[in-house]
């Protein structure tokens, strides 16, 4: 059935037992929502058809309900707010690891609104699993060339001037499951190792003036607390331009699955470069040629060689409805909605197609459109029930434009991994059905 | 406190930041603890391509392969093969080929590397558990499985550094922008 189309399938075998009981629920729901008229959930949209079944039943949907006939839970009946318990399918998911530890989970793209991630559904990468780190015996250690070896505790680093900025976080893997087949039948598991949160912080740059730079600083070493010791050489020039030492995410402080109670961030670069649980940062004249730069963040290529230091994530951009993980209702009137982002700065234009790429038309970007943040983009969309291919195409303000598949492979070949920006294809059937194709 | 110090103390450094003149001899905010580098040793465990940050000590293929069969077998297998974990052994001339095979022997560029590695993140459920003893002899035995080193080398501080991996050579700088796509509008296939 259709309904049973809308969950991510290849979830349900992998993923842990909440995840599997949450897919439960939600075939249970859409069943429910349709006995109810057809109340498309999905993407929030409310379809043509399930509209004309609505007034149909109109009667019946009117009846006065029970929570209109008695007060509701009481004031801090949950002092820390949660979701709907009717929400309860709008989780990170994950494709199973032998080591649950060193692993990912996805972002619920297809559920997403607006720009902000909540913290809660942020996208996880961890090497060695998320420590339990008491801030209070916290320490960042700045030391190597510098005037002044110094510890800070996280009094000291709230204390210091504080910077806030929204941005996106990429892993370097996203979406590298597609590079030589399209295996991912959900948007959450093809593109889900994005988020965007709005992050406070310290500039490191102000840190980095307290300890005094030498002049032969031209790499440092951001090294975690956690049991990986995760570790990564970042230029100097990245460190004193727009890095930040942050201790709060969306108004609170950091999530333990993002680095509580401190985390680097470097905007625009790979994920695993804004070090987690950030304990000491080392001030050196050459990379430090950690495991994370060597053997693994490194991109192969058929010569045999392999790219290091590719830190920035290019433009990229997916339509995150419809998608693999929604069902269309029938023919008639649909929004396209999609994400596009650039870790060189801004997103200047997205490019619909819904002929496999045979032609293309802008999208409205919906603002607002921020540097190296997620960009909203709507494309009003008429379907006439016939097999259609859906795609997207971000252009950023460098004139930058997000490449085929077929461009990346000719420039990379096959065995890359990590880096992975091209446009993706979402094959619609009659039956409203969707797919991950290469088109 | 006079008025004057108290501009001194609170307004004085954002103006020097503010016009840039923050200066590498003094702090602007006075906000930290100046330690010295001895007190941060007991963290500062990396180790660069040079051998810088090598503690002392040393370990042979032998006492590495002991070390490798009681502690990392487990997950990286018999020989380095790999399963669960990652292969560890094997795959040179891999690199060019339809499915490479990326290994210590095969692409890592640096020997430094490996000891660095399994001495702030190995064993997986037991990270930084091992001695420096520990930690050369099973660097020692993981580059024998490879034929970088032969059966009888002892690493330390000095040797280490001074072994060449066979991808040394491998690493090239990010060129990109490299495949960047074009704005066709109209009958683009």
């Amino acid at each position: 059935m259709a309904e049973e189309k809308s969950v991510p399938v290849d979830t349900r075998g992998s993923a842990e037992a909440g995840t599997t009981r949450a897919g439960d629920q939600r075939r249970r729901f859409l069943r429910r929502g349709a006995a109810f008229g057809g109340m498309a959930i999905t993407g929030g949209v409310l379809s043509a058809s399930a509209q004309a079944q609505t007034l149909k039943n109109a009667a019946d949907e009117l009846a006065v309900p029970a929570w209109s006939k008695q007060p509701g839970d009481d004031v801090l009946s949950k002092p820390y707010g949660l979701p709907s318990a009717f929400e309860k399918e709008v989780l990170r998911r994950s494709r199973g690891s032998v080591f649950p530890g060193a692993a990912s989970s996805m972002t619920p793209l297809q559920d997403s609104f607006g720009i902000i991630t909540p913290s809660g559904l942020h996208f996880e990468r961890h090497h060695s699993g998320i420590p339990r780190i008491d801030p209070a015996q916290h320490r960042l250690a700045v030391h190597g060339l510098v005037s002044r070896p110094t510890i800070f505790t996280m009094d000291d680093l709230v204390r210091l001037p504080s910077a806030t900025r929204i941005h996106f976080l990429e892993c370097s893997g996203n979406t590298g499951s597609e590079w030589k087949a399209p295996t991912s039948k959900s948007v959450q598991l093809s593109h889900g190792l994005l988020s965007c949160s709005e992050w406070t912080g310290v500039p490191l740059a102000v840190v980095l003036d307290e300890v005094g730079l030498s002049k032969d600083a031209k790499w440092l070493l951001a090294e975690g607390a956690d049991g990986a010791g995760m570790s990564r050489s970042i230029p100097i020039h990245k460190a004193l331009d727009d890095a930040l030492l942050v201790y709060a995410q969306n108004g609170e402080r950091l999530r333990p699955e993002q680095g509580y109670p401190l985390r680097l961030f470097l905007p625009g670069y790979e994920g695993n470069t804004s070090i987690k649980w950030l304990r000491r940062i080392k001030i050196g004249a050459e990379p430090f040629q950690s495991r994370e730069e060597t053997s693994k963040y490194t991109d192969l290529l058929p010569d045999g060689t392999a790219r290091q230091f590719s830190f920035i994530m290019e433009a990229k951009s997916v339509i995150t409805y419809p998608a693999p993980d929604h069902t269309l209702r029938g023919a008639g009137f649909y929004e396209i909605k999609g994400l596009a982002w650039t870790g060189l700065g801004r997103i200047k234009r997205v490019e619909v197609s819904v002929d496999g790429g045979r032609n293309w038309r802008e999208a409205r970007l919906e603002g607002p459109v921020l540097d190296r943040a997620l960009t909203r983009f709507v494309f009003p969309w008429k379907w006439d029930g016939s097999p259609a291919i859906l795609q997207s195409r971000a252009i950023d303000n460098t004139g930058y434009v997000q490449p085929t598949r077929q461009e990346l492979i000719t420039a990379r070949g096959l065995n890359s991994n990590y880096h992975f920006n091209a446009i993706q294809s979402w094959s619609v059937n009659p039956n409203g059905i969707i797919t991950n194709v290469h088109a | 406190m006079a008025l004057s110090q108290m501009f001194m103390r609170n307004f004085a450094p954002v103006f020097l930041l503010a016009f840039g003149i923050g200066s590498v001899h003094a702090q602007s905010y006075g906000i930290g603890h100046v330690v010295s580098e001895k007190d941060i040793a007991p963290w500062n465990i990396d180790v660069s391509a040079d051998g810088s940050g090598l503690p002392a000590g040393k370990g042979s293929v032998t006492e590495g392969k002991r070390v490798y069969e009681t502690t990392c077998i487990v997950c990286h297998g018999v020989n380095g093969q790999g399963k669960p974990a990652d292969q560890l052994a094997g795959g040179q001339g891999t690199l060019k080929a339809a499915s490479p095979v990326k290994t210590i022997g095969s692409f890592w560029p640096y020997a430094t590397t490996v000891f660095d590695f399994v001495n702030r993140a190995m064993p997986y459920d037991r990270p930084k558990s091992l001695s420096a003893n520990e930690v050369y002899a099973v660097t020692a035995y993981l580059l024998n499985l490879n034929g970088i080193v032969g059966a009888e080398t002892v690493l330390d501080a000095k040797s280490l550094p001074q072994v060449r991996m066979p991808n040394r050579d491998g690493f090239v700088p990010d060129p990109r922008p490299d495949a960047a796509g074009i704005a066709c509008h109209s009958n683009c296939k």
